[in-house]
């Protein structure tokens, strides 16, 4: 497995290189306090061109912050970053990683070609509206990573729903692709089951969405 | 203390000095998680405090005639500079949250009694959620335009809102893109001021020039706001004005509200009947004619007044 050290901002990203190979990449996302695959998963096996998998900060071999600061946004800006190195990618992402990719193919439809959205932790983030507010001083000790800070913060993480279909939309608007989204979850918070309520948002199992857009 | 105003010609030493401003009498820092924070103060140590959180992308000395006239009514005025903002560190991320827990770490070193929160703009409403977080620091509040008002575009249609949008986000993304290698460009004083006087359109020239020698700092090549290059103006996100403002009735101190009247780029717009259905029990709001967003440093006398007379009218 190859690793490129990127940067976004004041953070070093690690992007991992799990297959080689040509054409458009597939890029894993992985979920909230999780850290990249060590090898393509097998549900890849068919996909056409080269896997890649990307550790957000504050996780795996990314750099982790200062007194925390993360946020969904921050996140898809660190997926963008691996974007602008890959040229164009089709998404996948795992609970935290699957609201990211998300947002990201709203935010860079042309190079977004597709976004798989799949369980895994911190789907729900911190649920659809403010909560009330409170601070929460992570152990300093706690081993690391994943910074505590990243996943105290990234599990409060607001999610409206319209916010998440306005992105739904620019996918839809802008990407050119008939379906941009694909559903694979069991759990759907209620930020995903209103991207499902939306056009260009299709439900499949990992597979059948990976063979979908293997061929746009 | 060494001189605030090294490397300095003989116009740029006239601009450092203005009437009514006064620098700090002290001092320090805070270290926050990390993050080293810079606290100015002025007056009686042993007085009350009123700790005041500047808005975004400004920077405390900002307050240097608006503090020295609370100082003299009899308070411990507290200034920090927030993560990224005048004399503070540059930080790696920056978030609410992260501004959230800096601030209590602040008020935290200012002792234990309650204090009287003071805000501007985002200074105002970070410390609307501050006061909800730890009521029992504080004793009263004064929010200066900082309570935001939802008021979405009523004549945009959602295409157009899509593609607004859209602009908006590659806009923030190709500036994280390149962020990392940024320096703010330099610029003589008075260029500085300039560009400042866009967003203050009613403060006077020597006014301008002053602050620029408070919030900017002079290199080689010329004049530098201090402010972390990697933050950006304007944005987008989850946050809803509304959640904000809803709160605001909630909370359970004495709270002075002051509106501006002109509109301008970093302003709000919020209207007094926009906040009045969810003001506290124990509230005054003022809307103060002719003046726009940054209202204490159009009129430090004027707002220092109403402050000190609320507050001596707020029961301790």
């Amino acid at each position: 497995m190859k690793t490129r050290r990127l940067r976004h901002a004041r953070i070093e990203l690690a992007l991992h290189e799990l297959r080689d190979g040509a054409g458009r990449a597939l890029l894993l996302l992985h979920g909230l306090g999780e850290r990249s695959p060590r090898a393509a998963p097998p549900f890849a096996e068919r996909w056409p061109g080269p896997v890649f998998a990307l550790d957000f900060a504050g996780h795996g071999e990314s750099g982790v912050s200062v007194g925390g600061g993360y946020t969904a946004e921050v996140l898809m800006g660190d997926a963008d970053t691996a974007l602008r190195e890959l040229g164009s990618a089709t998404l996948l992402g795992r609970g935290l990683g699957a609201y990211v990719a998300l947002l990201l193919a709203g935010a860079r439809p042309a190079q977004v070609r597709g976004a798989v959205l799949c369980d895994g932790l911190g789907l729900a983030g911190g649920g659809a509206e403010a909560a009330t507010p409170s601070v929460v001083y992570p152990n300093p000790h706690a081993a690391a990573p994943p910074d505590p800070f990243a996943l105290v913060e990234l599990a409060r993480d607001v999610r409206p729903p319209d916010y998440a279909t306005a992105f739904v939309r620019q996918a839809n608007e802008l990407s050119g692709l008939e379906r941009p989204i694909s559903v694979c979850c069991a759990e759907k918070p209620d930020w995903l089951e209103a991207a499902l309520r939306e056009p260009g948002v299709q439900t499949a199992s990992i597979e059948d969405a990976l063979a979908y857009y293997a061929k746009r | 203390m060494s001189d605030p105003t090294p490397n300095l010609d003989a116009e740029e030493r006239a601009a450092a000095q203005y009437p009514g401003a006064r620098l700090p009498d002290r001092r320090r820092s805070v270290h926050s998680l990390g993050v080293n924070l810079a606290v100015s103060e002025w007056g009686d140590e042993r007085a009350p405090v009123i700790f005041c959180s500047h808005g975004g992308f400004d920077f405390s000395g900002t307050f240097d005639v608006f503090a020295p006239l609370l100082a003299a009514g009899g308070y411990r005025v507290v200034v920090w500079d927030q993560r990224g903002h005048g004399d503070s560190d540059h930080a790696p991320l920056y978030s609410w949250d992260a501004d959230i827990r800096d601030l209590l770490n602040v008020l935290d070193s200012t002792g234990r009694e309650p204090a009287i929160l003071l805000g501007h703009s985002k200074g105002g409403s970070i410390s609307t959620t501050a006061i909800q977080v730890a009521p029992q620091r504080v004793r009263a509040f004064v929010n200066i335009d900082g309570i935001p008002s939802h008021r979405p575009p009523p004549d945009v249609a959602d295409h157009e809102r899509t593609k607004l949008l859209a602009t908006e986000l590659s806009g923030w993304l190709d500036h994280r893109r390149a962020a990392g290698a940024k320096v703010r460009r330099a610029d003589t004083l008075a260029g500085l001021a300039a560009r400042r006087g866009r967003m203050n359109p009613r403060l006077s020239k020597p006014w301008l020039r002053y602050l620029v020698t408070r919030g900017a700092r002079k290199d080689a090549d010329g004049w530098r706001w201090k402010i972390d290059p990697v933050l950006r103006p304007g944005g987008f996100g989850p946050w809803r004005a509304q959640w904000s403002m809803a709160r605001l009735a909630s909370l359970p101190v004495p709270l002075l509200g002051l509106l501006a009247t002109e509109s301008e780029p970093m302003g709000w717009d919020t209207a007094p009947a926009d906040v009045k259905p969810y003001l506290p029990p124990r509230a005054e709001l003022v809307q103060l004619e002719g003046v726009g967003h940054f209202i204490h440093i159009e009129q430090p006398e004027r707002v220092a007044k109403l402050v000190l007379d609320f507050l001596r009218s707020a029961p301790a």
